[in-house]
């Protein structure tokens, strides 16, 4: 028995770095789960992309639930995820709000006139304070809020239609049954 | 004119001689200059923000070295370029000019990016593991040890003059 032992610790150690290999392609090492979750999303007022004299507020947005999906034209995974959006945007029944992200307007209108707006507004946060609010970390991220302005469900990375039919979908569905 | 080809005196010579320290003259300014730009580059990583004075600078720098830059993700606050870790330098520098606490200015991260943001992450039961696993792996290691020792020592006082076990061979 006592022969065995090496050969016990070794195969230990086997399993755990099979384990470790494992666990990593199930899991996105660089994800940080956001605390925001079920809290109400932090207040906000940013201009519209399209009207920068007119703001959007969280307050403005009470009432109806709402996909936040922050881009930006520099950001290459957005290029990845916009066409996700395109088609299957419509499909989710609820508004998305584009959360343009410390992006030039016009490089972001020119985006948008190129691949196409599956967003119904466009918000602005050149400055990028108010993603530091969300727990914005990089593009593209998206978050659900529901009608109190409780974010939901967050999303960090592109929108994959996987990702949306297993995920974002069964979340909102859960927002309609809620509603009395 | 001289032949005197030491003669430094040959204006077309001396000229020649002074180009040529010039230019020996010009390449170390230029090499000068590379480094200083280098580590103007390097201090520039830390952008310049107007302290109030040098000890608030100081607990700046400590601060920012214990939060970690969420983009990339091994480097902190202090030495990250990217730029959401200036945003968030910045957004700690402002904190801080309203007066508010270290403690204060990580709760106001935590509650955005969560404990991940620490490089000091605090003691709770999701963190138990992280914070006393080491120590199980000692207690562990230690009563092998202990285990190993007391046997070849009994072993030792009863078998020694029989033949030798191979108990020890194998560790």
């Amino acid at each position: 028995m006592s022969r065995l032992l090496p050969f016990l610790g070794f195969l230990l150690l086997v399993v755990l770095f099979g384990f470790g290999i494992w666990w990593n392609t199930q899991h996105d090492q660089r994800e940080v789960p956001s605390p925001l979750i079920n809290k109400p999303a932090p207040a906000f007022v940013l201009p519209r992309l399209d009207d920068p004299a007119q703001s959007v507020s969280r307050e403005a947005l009470l009432g109806k639930p709402y996909l936040i999906n922050v881009f930006a034209s520099w950001c290459v995974a957005c290029g990845e995820e916009h066409p996700v959006l395109m088609a299957d945007g419509k499909s989710i029944g609820v508004p998305i709000i584009g959360y343009n992200y410390k992006d030039a307007p016009d490089d972001a209108k020119a985006w948008l006139a190129q691949h196409g707006n599956p967003y119904d507004t466009v918000i602005v946060d050149q400055e990028g304070r108010t993603a530091i609010d969300f727990g914005v970390y990089g593009a593209p991220e998206s978050f659900l809020v529901d009608g109190k302005g409780i974010i939901r469900y967050k999303r960090i990375g592109p929108l994959t239609p996987e990702a949306i039919e297993k995920e974002l979908k069964p979340a909102i569905a859960a927002l309609a049954k809620e509603k009395p | 004119m001289s032949r005197n080809p030491f003669a430094g005196a040959h204006p077309v010579r001396d000229s020649a001689k002074r180009r040529g320290l010039d230019r020996a003259r010009g390449a170390l300014l230029q090499i000068v200059l590379l480094f200083l730009v280098a580590s103007l580059a390097v201090a520039q990583a830390i952008d310049p923000l107007p302290f109030k004075d040098h000890a608030q600078e100081v607990r700046f720098q400590n601060l920012t070295r214990e939060l970690r830059c969420l983009v990339c993700q091994n480097e902190n606050l202090a030495d990250s370029n990217a730029d959401l870790a200036r945003d968030l330098r910045h957004e700690v520098f402002d904190l801080m000019q309203q007066g508010k606490s270290d403690d204060e200015i990580k709760q106001y991260l935590v509650d955005r990016y969560s404990d991940f943001v620490l490089y000091d992450p605090p003691v709770q039961s999701s963190t138990l593991l992280l914070w006393f696993g080491p120590l199980l792996i000692l207690l562990a290691g230690a009563t092998v040890v202990v285990v190993t020792v007391r046997r070849r020592g009994r072993a030792g006082t009863t078998a020694m003059e029989d033949k030798p076990t191979d108990e020890g061979d194998d560790w």
